[in-house]
């Protein structure tokens, strides 16, 4: 955990919500092409952490950098954070895949791509439109750039999702849940879009339930219970082998 | 028989006796007062559907004191006669400030009386609206880098317009007849002409015939805003 030049470092965050401490000193760091699952009961903290790290919450205490770029810093006193410059310079360093996938309902699924990329990025609409063509047809969306979300399947709608974040070249994407509002059938393809981003060495941080995903596609696992770290190490030692009675449980399924 | 004579021949028949004035004459008045009033309409909608966007944003803005004030606004405007409302902005420069205003003052009144006070229902709708949309929109724009601005214009305000239409409608038809108010500030809108003919030649026919234009013409609003509807219809959420 101490390599050069982690993506993501995350150092002893700390969240509560009023009286409930959600995430007590959290520390985690995220290496290039590397693949972390985030496992562990409901309530645990995992979406919390999630948002903390994709600054939708801000942490009481603890620092969050991307790459070479401070978000915020403590020196012991709590998290004190950046500039807006500074925050709008980390967010071009992520992206975020929501569970119930978050599209703008009133945009073609072009649109929902090109949008940002346009108006945020300044890209030229050319090279937006067939950036997003040529991830739809790697999404397995060909053909479907001018049909609208609520035209879409959920396992559909989460693959245009999953471009849609793609298309801002996030250095690495972070997933909540990107299966669990989606039946059995439809989970497939979009565990297999996720699949194919790991071969290519996309860097990515995954709140999953599938346990069988996340032992076959994450490099490094966490389980998280009650706001702490429980349990972490390689997928497959975690998964197959757990050192601790309540990851033991979890995965047992006597909980969750 | 040219138009006008036609329609003379029809007012004779409904029993308007020659000495009285002829109903192409009626309709020409009435028609100059349905142009009066079709501008309140207008300049009252275009005035009042951006202020009551910026009324709505106040009144949910975390900045307390201004969150306060467009609620009192927002209070007044639907607590009080918009007669009384428009009657104060006609004389209380007056009144209050000592201030002779010109005779177009009472067109100025009228105006700024309608834009205000409608810009207020406006604003609760759009709140409504606004209110709606939920969180997640507001994080996907986030996450993606929109500043608020944008958010507000590119993400939730086309969103809030599908949304609010139905409500906006109601309020929007409301305004059609609503512009007969401006006949207590002397404006010749459509009402004070009816009024004025009915008046003088002693007659129901003026007011039977503003009745049916103030009826084709929310009839017009009415497919306007299917119109609208049926083109925002393309996607659901
Ligand atoms: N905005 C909030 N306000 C108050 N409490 C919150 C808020 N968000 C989360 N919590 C609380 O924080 C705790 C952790 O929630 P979190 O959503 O992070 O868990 P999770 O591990 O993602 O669970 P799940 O598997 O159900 O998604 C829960 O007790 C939850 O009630
Ligand atoms: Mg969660």
């Amino acid at each position: 955990m101490t390599d050069a030049n982690p993506l993501v470092s995350l150092r002893h965050a700390r969240k509560s919500f009023g009286q409930t401490e959600v995430l007590k000193d959290i520390s985690l760091t995220v290496q290039p092409g590397e693949v972390l699952a985030i496992i562990g009961p409901s309530g645990g903290g995992k979406s919390t952490l999630l948002r903390c790290c994709t600054l939708l919450e801000t942490l009481d205490g603890g620092s969050l950098a991307f790459a070479d770029c401070p978000v915020c810093t403590d020196d012991g006193s709590g998290s004190v954070y950046g500039s807006k410059a500074d925050l709008v310079r980390a967010r071009r360093h992520f992206g975020l895949v929501f569970q119930n996938f978050n599209l703008f309902p009133h945009y073609t699924v072009l649109r929902n791509l090109i949008d940002a990329p346009i108006t945020v990025q300044k890209m030229p609409r050319e090279q937006a439109e067939a950036k997003a063509v040529a991830l739809l047809d790697k999404m397995g969306l060909a053909g479907r750039e001018s049909m609208v979300p609520c035209e879409l399947s959920g396992g559909q709608q989460q693959r245009v999702a999953i471009a849609r974040a793609l298309m801002l070249d996030p250095d690495v994407l972070f997933f909540d849940e990107p299966t669990s509002a989606l039946d059995p059938e439809l989970t497939k393809g979009v565990l297999k879009v996720i699949r194919d981003l790991a071969e290519e060495s996309m860097t990515m941080v995954i709140v999953t339930h599938e346990m069988r995903f996340a032992r076959d596609v994450a490099d490094h696992v966490i389980f998280m219970d009650g706001g702490v770290i429980v349990e972490e190490g390689p997928a497959a030692a975690v998964i197959d082998d757990p050192q601790h009675d309540r990851t033991r449980a979890f995965l047992r399924g006597d909980d969750a | 028989m040219d138009g006008s004579s036609l329609i003379d021949s029809i007012g004779l028949f409904l029993g308007m006796s020659g000495d009285k004035m002829q109903l192409s004459t009626m309709l020409d008045l009435l028609g100059s007062g349905l142009l009066l009033t079709g501008q309140i309409f207008i300049v009252t909608l275009i005035g009042a559907l951006p202020l009551g966007v910026l009324i709505a944003l106040g009144r949910m803005s975390r900045f307390k004191p201004l969150a306060w004030l467009m609620r009192v606004y927002i209070s007044f405007m639907r607590g009080t006669p918009l007669m009384l409302q428009l009657m104060a902005l006609m004389f209380g420069p007056y009144y209050l400030f000592g201030m002779q205003m010109g005779t177009d003052w009472k067109y100025w009144a009228c105006d700024i009386g309608f834009i205000l006070n409608y810009a207020a229902y406006f604003a609760e709708i759009y709140r409504s609206g606004i209110q709606s949309i939920p969180r997640g929109q507001y994080e996907a724009a986030e996450v993606l880098g929109y500043s608020r601005g944008q958010t507000f214009m590119r993400i939730v305000l086309p969103q809030v317009i599908k949304r609010i239409l139905p409500a906006m409608g109601n309020e929007v038809i409301t305004l059609v007849k609503d512009t007969s108010l401006a006949f207590v500030l002397g404006v010749m809108e459509m009402f004070s002409q009816a009024k004025a003919i009915a008046a003088s030649q002693v007659s129901m026919l003026p007011y039977i015939i503003a009745a049916l234009i103030y009826w084709g013409f929310t009839i017009v609003v009415e497919f306007l805003l299917n119109r609208v509807e049926k083109k925002l219809d393309y996607y659901h959420d």
